[in-house]
């Protein structure tokens, strides 16, 4: 068959183009297809390590096209734009997206949980909320006992721990 | 010489350097991809105010991309000191060297906050040392972007985790010229580990010199990362020496020729790519360590190797060469090099 548009080569693309239901075939060769943007689609993709890995969670999603867009309210990042990209914006990006990021990661490294390292501030809070925890139930058991004294002293002290982790 | 290869380091028969990268970025701060101008500024500035009291530590130069030329920053890339993709970001990037060069904080390149420990020869162990210390340094001082599932948080998630980058440089030319490489590369590929040219992601080898590293940073701790890679490591530079003493018990003539011929080469030539010289360099050095050529240091010809890159050689002269006086110019350095070394 030869291209419907300069009747010279062969037509080597055929698609159906369907527009408020009206329904067209097209048989073009390569030139008059790049030549018209008949196609929206780029002949020389470039190979995008980005493309690749983001590919690999629309194929764990059951329907990208229908999935709805989140925003990451602290950067403006959407998860469409990374998925273009391959870059997150903000440290916020990983709570907001993070069960993709969960199935993402896992798909590249193979596991998604850290083991290693971890921050010494991060390690004193961690001490702290645990501190705050059994206080909390000593808290109860005094109260229990009525030991209203003891009640409030503890009251005080938990209070005093969650400020300094900046909870209140 | 090149300052972070100066003292003796392990294996350096084998391995030129071991180096360590960390990936960092601040809580507060939307990350490099994502900034303002304004809000690279204000980062750099926190993080050289935190810099500031760090009196421990040896003292460090801080410089910024934009103001350096083409040739001086191309000089820091040929020294392995930062990375192509700092040396690209003219109107963000920056870092801060410490004065022996085995340590670079580098801000803003991909992450906020990039820190590499460089060492001559096999040394993971003195590596994580020094990096990990830099790191609780910089924490103490700014708000780091840690997630208690994923870790550190990093620009990319191929990074996300350790932000550890461990790797080596290492000298095969015989693996290489047996072709027994291409086996290791693909046995590497498969047990979470890669290959690359001696300039990082996407760069070529060249004299026989590869780059191993790690590739998933999440789900092992630091230290069993470093362990896996300096036993697959060990492994390497055994069959390398093995397939060394193959060689000169089977092909000496041979070896013995291809070494003194690319010593004739760069001793004589007068005009010379950075490729050939590369090759050449690469077959000295094999010569070196094999102890055939016994007036010249092994390490002094790892450090001509950096010297006769394009930007290094420039910088020498101080003026912008065409290519075809690079080549020339590049021969005259190596034979002027070669003599002095040779004593």
């Amino acid at each position: 068959m030869l291209c419907e548009k300069c009747n010279k080569n062969n037509a080597t693309i055929h698609f159906t183009k369907i527009i408020n239901g009206q329904v067209e075939e097209r048989h073009l060769c390569e030139t008059c297809a790049k030549e018209n943007n008949e196609l929206e689609f780029n002949f020389e993709v470039p190979f995008s390590f980005e493309k690749l890995f983001t590919g690999l969670i629309d194929s764990i999603q059951e329907d990208p096209g229908k999935r709805k867009d989140i925003t990451c309210p602290k950067c403006g990042l959407t998860y469409k734009k990374f998925q273009e990209v391959g870059k997150f914006g903000c440290a916020k990006c990983y709570e907001v997206f993070r069960k993709d990021i969960s199935s993402l990661v896992k798909g590249i490294h193979g596991h998604n949980t850290h083991q290693g390292k971890v921050p010494i501030k991060t390690k004193d809070k961690v001490i702290q909320k645990k501190a705050i925890e059994s206080l909390k139930m000593e808290l109860e058991k005094s109260i229990e006992k009525e030991d209203f004294e003891r009640a409030a002293y503890l009251r005080d002290e938990i209070n005093r721990l969650r400020e300094k982790l900046g909870e209140i | 010489m090149v300052k972070w290869l100066e003292g003796i380091g392990n294996d350096e028969d084998v391995v030129v350097s071991t180096r360590l990268r960390l990936a960092r970025n601040m809580a507060n701060y939307r990350f490099p991809y994502f900034m303002t101008k304004d809000e690279s500024e204000a980062l750099t500035e926190e993080i050289l105010n935190g810099m500031k009291d760090n009196v421990y530590d040896i003292p460090y130069k801080f410089y910024r991309i934009r103001d350096l030329s083409d040739i001086e920053k191309n000089v820091f890339v040929e020294k392995h000191l930062i990375s192509p993709n700092l040396a690209k970001k003219a109107d963000s990037g920056s870092f801060l060297i410490r004065n022996d060069e085995r340590a670079t904080i580098m801000i803003n390149e991909e992450d906020h906050i990039r820190i590499q420990v460089l060492l001559p020869g096999l040394d993971f162990e003195e590596g994580w040392k020094i990096s990990s210390k830099i790191d609780d340094f910089l924490e103490g001082k700014v708000e780091y972007a840690y997630h208690e599932q994923f870790g550190y948080l990093t620009s990319c998630p191929t990074n996300v985790g350790t932000g550890l980058r461990a790797s080596v440089m290492v000298h095969l030319p015989c693996l290489s010229m047996t072709g027994h490489i291409n086996t290791i590369i693909e046995g590497i590929t498969k047990i979470g580990l890669t290959v690359r040219g001696i300039y990082g992601e996407g760069t070529k080898a060249s004299g026989y010199l590869f780059q191993i590293s790690n590739q998933t940073t999440i789900g092992e701790s630091e230290k069993e990362i470093i362990k896996k890679l300096n036993r697959v490591v060990l492994q390497i530079i055994s069959r390398e020496r093995s397939t060394r003493a193959y060689m000169l018990d089977k092909r000496n003539h041979q070896i013995e020729d291809m070494i003194f011929r690319s010593l004739g080469i760069l001793k004589y030539g007068r005009i010379i790519s950075s490729q050939e010289a590369m090759n050449h360099l690469s077959n000295v050095k094999l010569g070196c360590d094999l102890g055939m050529i016994d007036n010249i240091d092994s390490k002094d010809i790892v450090n001509l190797m950096i010297k006769i890159q394009p930007a290094s050689l420039q910088k020498t002269l101080n003026k912008e060469l065409t290519y075809e006086e690079r080549d020339v110019y590049r021969a005259k350095l190596i034979r002027e090099n070669i003599r002095s070394l040779e004593g």
